[in-house]
């Protein structure tokens, strides 16, 4: 199977009796048939309203039976879709719509007068009422010439979706992914998990974060069930163990952070988990306490570290031990290349490291991205092209490569942060900071937190008048970025240092906190 | 009891300063703050916020109260925790 929507019209064709989507927030549940006639009637209509191959599809509603459905209406129309955090603010979500020119939008019925508000293009018309709560809206024309609309299936070359992810000079830029990328993916997961249909996959991840990939996908190519787990009870350890106990979850993927709150609070030894066979978290690193404490409470799934950012999806993987000694603190590694992928650890001259040295991961290979949305500098500078042609995606990752345990993660080179297993550019927090009227200078550094992971302290300068309060600020904040984003700590002062150059001197800045 | 309203916000408005808003003057923080919409707690600091009450005033928040609905604004965090404690 080479494209997207054939995972689902041939497991339709095998289990159409099979459960496929359950919502436990609108207390649904729909079989196989369901989603294969009811995204074909999608499909329909956006190609009514002039989808074309190749276009794009905005998703800006919550999770649902509803969406996935319109996830493949779009696939099968041959258009990617694009979806976003309906939970941002609707500026930076109607940005992205804009940026890619999606030329329609499936927008929540709740949230659509705040995308039109938002929307800057020309009026942004309810075309039809899909159901579900669900509108057809209209995003722009895209201006581009195409074959008319055909009934052929895609080519696995063709986009499948763009996830937008944070850019440091403030806007976000548009991860593209192909059919093709995603299923060296989602084929590889089919290898390692060996999912069948019996199998009970959460979707804990929003559907514009890559975790959702495996979520959405893997299940459905093998008639398994897909348990929606919706954005706000994803937050709340208290629901969410039962959750999981009650809909007899077999695979649970989502970030440590979340892996972590259940542990603490979640009550989870007053809870029956044991359909788990797999936990399997992405995002960013799991100190290894918290990591001991989840296992303790789920002792018989077999767990794993996957690694990778959205430019390549998972590229590598590690299965955790079943006993981890007390004493240990070290991370565990990040592991081997899967997926089709390539490694190898580069120096600053791109010079591949001696054996155990420490240099930035680069990955080559059938999941990586195709490039950034309409970045055509972005992309080629995130790239490195070897003396056989090779493309390889520069991670950014600094790792060393050990003996017996695949790669080891190190750090960061740059000013990215993972907070919660998002990413977030520092420099787009800056941005944002200096939309404030009375912000003349800002600075964003972050420092590793024990207990939260990562602290991110803002340094600002302002122009005349009393000094807002942190909550002030904050509120400025939840107006610019999504709640992940939003600076820990606040500092103000009189001006920034400098270095030589005239540059914010991050360096000092990190001394003074 | 009209004191005993105010020594419940009181204590719960103390530790939402002193946990997640270090530095920051007491007056910036009022009955008309909104705590969750506004960025002040985010989605850990609610867990903690109320794995405090809980522990504190020995009540139980039900897990539909665990959102902006219930626990936006310090009065209504109040009234709630003061409500759970009548009923027990």
């Amino acid at each position: 199977m080479s494209t997207l929507s054939a995972l689902l019209r041939h497991s339709a064709q095998t289990y159409p009796d099979r459960p496929a989507v359950e919502d436990p927030d609108r207390d649904s549940v729909i079989t196989y048939r369901e989603p294969e006639a009811r995204s074909s009637d999608i499909r329909e209509k956006l190609i009514r309203h002039g989808v074309r191959p190749g276009d794009r599809v905005g998703i800006y509603a919550p999770k649902s039976a509803g969406t996935v459905i319109a996830i493949f209406g779009i696939l099968g129309a041959r258009a990617s879709y694009v979806p976003v955090d309906y939970g941002a603010p609707p500026q930076r979500n109607a940005g992205i719509f804009e940026d890619c020119s999606v030329r329609l939008a499936i927008v929540a019925a709740s949230l659509v007068d705040g995308f039109r508000e938002a929307w800057t293009g020309q009026s942004a018309d309810t075309l039809e009422d899909l159901g579900d709560d669900l509108l057809l809206v209209r995003g722009v024309d895209p201006g581009e010439r195409h074959a008319p609309a055909s009934d052929g299936e895609a080519s696995p070359d063709e986009v499948a979706y763009i996830l937008y992810t944070s850019g440091s000079t403030g806007k976000p830029k548009g991860v593209v992914h192909t059919h093709k990328s995603a299923l060296s993916f989602i084929d590889w997961c089919s290898e390692v998990f060996e999912p069948v249909p019996d199998d009970r996959f959460s979707s804990h991840a929003p559907f514009h974060f890559d975790l959702s990939i495996l979520d959405i996908y893997v299940p459905l190519k093998h008639g398994a069930t897909l348990v929606l787990v919706g954005e706000e009870i994803g937050k709340q350890p208290l629901r969410l163990g039962p959750l999981i106990a009650e809909r007899r979850i077999t695979v649970w993927y989502s970030t440590p952070s979340i892996l972590r709150l259940l542990a603490e609070y979640g009550r989870l030894d007053q809870l029956d988990c044991s359909t788990l066979r797999f936990v399997l978290f992405a995002g960013e690193v799991f100190p290894v306490k918290h990591l001991r404490a989840i296992k303790k409470l789920w002792p018989e799934p077999r767990y794993f570290n996957l690694y990778g950012p959205t430019e390549t999806n998972v590229c590598t993987y590690y299965e955790i031990p079943s006993d981890i000694p007390d004493d240990r603190t070290e991370p565990f590694p990040i592991g081997y290349e899967c997926s089709g992928d390539r490694a190898i650890v580069v120096e600053d001259d791109e010079r591949a490291v001696a054996p155990g040295e420490q240099g930035e991961l680069l990955i080559s290979g059938g999941s990586v991205m195709r490039d950034y949305w309409n970045l055509p500098e972005r992309t080629a500078n995130a790239f490195f092209v070897d003396a056989d042609g090779t493309a390889w995606y520069r991670t950014g990752d600094v790792v060393w490569q050990s003996a017996e345990n695949g790669y080891i993660f190190v750090g960061r080179r740059d000013r990215m942060v993972k907070r919660r297993g998002y990413r977030v550019e520092l420099g787009e927090i800056e941005a944002a900071l200096y939309r404030h009227p009375r912000v003349t200078e800002a600075a964003v550094t972050s420092v590793p937190d024990e207990e939260n992971g990562v602290l991110i302290k803002a340094f600002v300068t302002l122009s005349n008048g009393s000094r807002p309060s942190l909550v002030e600020m904050k509120r400025f904040c939840t107006e610019q970025l999504p709640s992940y984003m939003i600076p820990d700590r606040f500092l103000f002062h009189d001006s920034l240092p400098k270095t030589s150059t005239d540059k914010i001197d991050y360096q000092r800045l990190k001394e003074l906190a | 009891m009209e004191t005993a309203q105010t020594d419940v916000k009181g204590t719960i408005k103390d530790y939402i300063l002193r946990e997640f808003l270090p530095g920051e003057s007491p007056d910036s923080l009022d009955d008309t703050t909104p705590l969750i919409t506004g960025g002040v707690l985010d989605s850990i600091a609610t867990v903690k916020l109320i794995a405090f009450l809980e522990e504190r005033y020995g009540v139980q928040i039900e897990p539909h109260e665990m959102n902006a609905d219930y626990l936006n604004f310090l009065p209504d965090i109040a009234s709630l925790v003061e409500s759970r404690q009548a009923q027990s």
